[in-house]
């Protein structure tokens, strides 16, 4: 049977370790969710801010994010599901035209959270069209780990985006790796780390 | 004075200014009409049109995250649209400062704006988001600063509701 997920076969951590492998002064914004456990399981680091909640919103914080700091590199780790509860952000975000954001899809067609029950992306949903569609600088869908590498060397300039990458990895559940979840510490870490002192 | 840009929309960029925002983010209001323009007009200020509001609850927090202050321009229907991701700012003690034009409450042609119109304190309130209301065009420059300061400078999540008596009944 052909199913949109049949192209799955990356392994989430792999390809999430090498999104942020020599990071640099990355800036990184994980989805609730895997995504989230994925970042920490890449390495802890003051520069991540960790969702647990309010879905839907990884990519626009990004975007907020990206126009504050236009002199740094910006990346969004997030899930399919996560995506879809903000499909309308992708709009929101090709016209803004923030050049230093990367939006990386980790996309295993599933709500993997939940139960594992199919997404759209799952049912042959294609996020990466959607943001062509939109007016996304560069979009592709990524189904190898040597795809992931060259996509993750663009990540570099500052002039390349808003680009988005859908990244097919198999859905399964892996071992959960925890991050903080006191978001106030986490914000105020992140901050930190621009040279902001909490108020 | 230009008619489309009355002194109190003028007053209230003015303050917004003066309280360091450096970013923007609506979906549109005719009682916004004239502030979105100043905004749009200002080279200093980033602006994002949204194609729902709580989108812009989640721009504010990655701006905060970033060291810029925001500011969120909609109108009360749209506040029904905000209610799961105002935990983001909450959670987060982020700064929030929401201008909401009302409707459904002030010789209101319309019924269907009535539902969320009566909703719409509850509900901020509910989520933790506090409220004030303005009621003139002679106070609200001084509300928004005021507001401005306990977003900003203590870390807030407050909504300014602008009463459509202040903004004037929808012309049909």
């Amino acid at each position: 049977m052909v199913t949109g997920t049949t192209g799955n076969q990356l392994d989430r951590r792999a390809v999430v370790a090498a999104l942020l492998a020599d990071r640099s002064d990355l800036l990184v914004v994980s989805g609730l969710g895997s995504s989230t456990y994925d970042a920490n399981a890449a390495g802890d680091h003051d520069a991540n801010f960790y969702l647990w909640g309010a879905m839907g919103s990884a990519a626009l914080i990004g975007l907020g994010l990206a126009q504050a700091q236009p002199k740094r590199r910006v990346l969004v780790v997030t899930g399919d599901g996560e995506q879809l509860m903000g499909l309308g952000g992708l709009a929101t975000i090709a016209i803004s035209v923030p050049k230093n954001l990367t939006i990386a899809v980790i996309d295993n067609g599933h709500f993997g959270e939940t139960g594992m029950q199919r997404s759209h992306t799952g049912h042959g949903l294609d996020i990466a069209a959607v943001a062509a569609a939109c007016g996304f600088a560069k979009t592709a869908t990524l189904t190898d780990l040597d795809q992931v590498n060259e996509a993750r060397k663009s990540f570099g300039a500052l002039d390349s985006g808003p680009q988005l990458f859908v990244i097919k990895v198999r859905a399964e559940n892996v071992a959960r790796s925890l991050p903080p979840r006191d978001a106030v510490f986490l914000k105020n870490r992140f901050r930190a780390q621009l040279g902001f002192q909490p108020s | 004075m230009d008619a489309t840009s009355p002194s109190w929309s003028q007053d209230l960029h003015r303050v917004l200014k003066t309280s360091g925002v450096r970013q923007m983010a609506y979906v549109p209001d005719a009682g916004h009409t004239a502030l979105i323009n100043l905004f749009h007009a200002d080279p200093d200020v980033t602006c994002n049109v949204l194609t729902t509001e709580e989108e812009g609850i989640a721009i504010a927090a990655g701006a905060w995250l970033g060291g810029q202050r925001t500011v969120l321009l909609m109108q009360s229907s749209g506040v029904g649209n905000c209610i799961n991701m105002l935990s983001l700012p909450v959670i987060m003690r982020a700064p929030l400062l929401m201008l909401v034009t009302m409707r459904g409450e002030w010789a209101e042609f319309n019924p269907w704006q009535v539902p969320m119109s009566q909703a719409t304190e509850k509900s901020l309130n509910a989520v933790g988001v506090r409220t004030m209301r303005a009621n003139s065009t002679d106070e609200i420059a001084d509300i928004v600063g005021a507001a401005a300061v306990e977003a900003y400078e203590a870390d807030q999540q407050i909504a300014v509701l602008m009463s459509q008596r202040l903004i004037g009944a929808k012309k049909w």
